[in-house]
């Protein structure tokens, strides 16, 4: 039975596959609770990349990338950015400031929290893909 | 939409940045990157068009007023210095497209024009920025572009002066962010016109002082003023020469603007050289910079090499115009900013042409280049007579006005001494028209009779710089009135 290239470390591997689901519920915890307490973007960014970390660091980088490739992370970083840029075009395009949330949603209030949500989405995407894509870089002998 | 250009002269160049990525496309990189700034200089110039016809602009980002929220604060001076980065990005971004293909492979070419893309919009970010932290925060947009761009350079020493810029950048930029933590501590606020109210009634003036200390060296170092430009000699000729050209007349324009805002808005006139008499450090560095530096780009042969030098040297000259801390003195050293700005940027682009063609900018390898090359031969010269000062080029402008103010002030050495500086300036543009014109061929082989000229689309974009600059120099009385009307406003405070 030829699975993982580290046949040794069963127990890590096993721990390993159950940890990671929660790391990524605890990453989306930070990232959506973050509106209304400590947390965001940044934060849960970093908390969710480590979840392909430590699968990069058990199981090798060649299977991570099987599940995430660069491809991908190089769309996630743009797709974060112009998530957050694309908030202010539509805040100039509803007549609004730059950002003034205000005239996202009938009422300002829940124009705020729309526009605080999207905003630290795109944190949160750019932040993940930039934490795996280092890690990736420094990881690997050479880059591709 | 009129008044939210200064959002989007911001906003259009950095959403640009990440669809350049998206693309990977070296050409449809370029076309993106090019109508980026095009808008950008759009907007500048829409927004310098209100800022002297209506007044001040204050715009207020996510709707928030101006003590809570961040602010973009825009009077002459940001207005010109906005106009001046975007320019000289659409200017160079049309020249580089030959230039990167020759010096950058074609898989980073995608990359190159987000960095450049993220660059210029750190930069403008800077200049039009009225919050504090907001400017150390787009420093750092700017200089991690800055670090990129440099070390796409074809030569292996690109990566290591790129490096090194990185380490020194770093301090500078760290110390600039201390300086600001200080000012908050003391004043605890952010907001540019905020705390220069707040600063005389702090009851720490001793934080005060050190945010004052921390700042004045972060920024000495980003601007390569004398003692702390050890960054820029490297960096200038190892990157690709459509980034120096770029950089040259932007990023340490840049962070002279920032000194300017920061010594005359924030901690005000009075206590920089009234209190603390900030000219007794700046006016010695100033003066140090532009007899050594002349005088070491003078030994250079490398000409890269020789005109980063010699940008240490002009930009002594800017300092010595601020440090005279009068409304003429400022007034020079801001027309110096702006005038420096276009002749070294078509200088850089004159050596650039040389590369493209010959390959090596080593001085004393060149021959028969005014055969081979005429017209950016005559580029080179007319630029350089700018750069020595010679009437109707834009250097002997702010050469003038800046000898008037230092002799208003009484300080004839100083004045003398900016004579022997642009000396020096003889010498090292004369060797380098020498060769340019009387270096025969010494293998005397008749094959390189021929013209070999760069690309009109190299040309092209230098010879309208030159123009401009030759425009700037015959009607000085617009550069010296804009640059006159911001002095007062800087002197004025907030």
């Amino acid at each position: 039975m030829k699975l993982y290239p580290r046949q040794r470390h069963r127990v890590l591997q096993v721990v390993t596959k159950l940890i990671i689901p929660f790391v990524m519920m605890f990453g989306l915890y930070v990232q959506f609770h973050g509106d209304y307490g400590p947390g965001g973007g940044f934060q849960a960014g970093v908390i969710f990349s480590t979840a392909f970390i430590l699968h990069g660091l058990i199981f090798g980088l060649q299977r991570t990338r099987a599940v995430l490739s660069p491809a991908i992370l190089r769309i996630m970083m743009c797709a974060g950015l112009l998530l957050y840029c694309g908030t202010g075009i539509v805040t100039i395009l509803l007549g609004g400031n730059l950002l003034d949330y205000n005239v996202l949603a009938h009422d300002p209030l829940h124009g705020q929290h729309w526009g605080i949500f999207t905003v630290e989405l795109g944190v949160g995407i750019t932040v993940t893909g930039v934490m795996i894509s280092l890690f990736y870089n420094f990881a690997s002998r050479r880059s591709d | 939409m009129y008044e939210q250009l200064p959002a989007l002269m911001i906003l259009v160049p950095f959403t640009a940045a990440p669809v350049c990525v998206v693309f990977r496309h070296a050409l449809a990189s370029w076309v993106i990157a090019l109508a980026a700034s095009l808008f950008s200089l759009f907007a500048a110039w829409q927004v310098l068009e209100h800022v002297r016809t209506v007044g001040i602009i204050r715009y207020k980002v996510g709707g928030w007023a101006a003590p809570s929220g961040i602010e973009y604060y825009i009077d002459t001076l940001n207005a010109s210095v906005l106009l001046l980065v975007s320019g000289i990005s659409c200017i160079v971004l049309v020249y580089a497209y030959r230039s990167v293909i020759k010096q950058v492979p074609l898989a980073k070419h995608y990359l190159f024009y987000t960095a450049w893309l993220m660059c210029m919009s750190g930069l403008l970010g800077i200049v039009i920025t009225g919050d504090a932290f907001n400017v150390f925060v787009f420093l750092e947009v700017s200089s991690l572009a800055t670090y990129m761009l440099i070390s796409m350079g074809s030569d292996r020493r690109a990566l290591t002066a790129s490096f090194r810029y990185l380490i020194m950048g770093s301090v500078g930029a760290s110390f600039i962010l201390i300086g600001i933590g200080f000012l908050y501590a003391a004043t605890g606020t952010l907001n540019m016109i905020d705390i220069s109210e707040r600063i005389p009634n702090s009851e720490s003036q001793r934080a005060v002082l050190v945010a004052f200390s921390f700042i004045c060296i972060g920024v000495m170092i980003k601007a390569a003023i004398f003692p702390l430009h050890a960054w820029l000699a490297n960096a200038y000729t190892y990157a690709p020469v459509a980034v120096t050209a770029f950089l040259a007349g932007t990023a340490t324009k840049v962070s002279l603007y920032v000194l300017l805002r920061f010594f005359f808005s924030i901690f005000g006139y009075e206590y920089s050289f009234g209190q603390l008499l900030l000219n007794g450090v700046l006016l010695p560095a100033a003066v140090a910079g532009f007899i050594l530096m002349s005088l070491v780009a003078v030994y250079q042969t490398d000409l890269r090499r020789m005109l980063a030098y010699s940008s240490v040297a002009q930009l002594g000259y800017i300092v010595a115009g601020i440090s005279l801390a009068s409304q003429a003195g400022l007034t020079a050293g801001i027309v110096h900013i702006l005038n420096h700005a276009l002749v070294k940027s078509a200088l850089f682009m004159a050596v650039g042409c040389i590369i493209y063609q010959v390959g090596h900018a080593h001085r004393p390898s060149f021959d028969d280049l005014f055969k081979r090359m005429p017209f950016t031969c005559i580029a080179f010269i007319i630029a350089g007579l700018g750069l020595i000062g010679v009437p109707l080029t834009v250097g002997f402008i702010s050469k003038f006005a800046l000898i008037e103010a230092s002799m208003d002030r009484g300080w004839w050495l100083i004045a003398a001494l900016i004579l022997v500086s642009s000396l020096m300036a003889v010498v090292y543009i004369g060797r380098v028209v020498e060769v340019m014109l009387f270096r025969q061929s010494r293998t005397s082989t008749p094959e390189v009779s021929g013209m070999s000229e760069a690309p009109l689309s190299m040309l092209a974009p230098m010879y309208l710089l030159i123009v401009i600059g030759l425009y700037f120099g015959i009607n000085g009385d617009a550069t010296l009135s804009l640059a006159g009307e911001a002095a007062e406003q800087l002197l004025g405070g907030f």
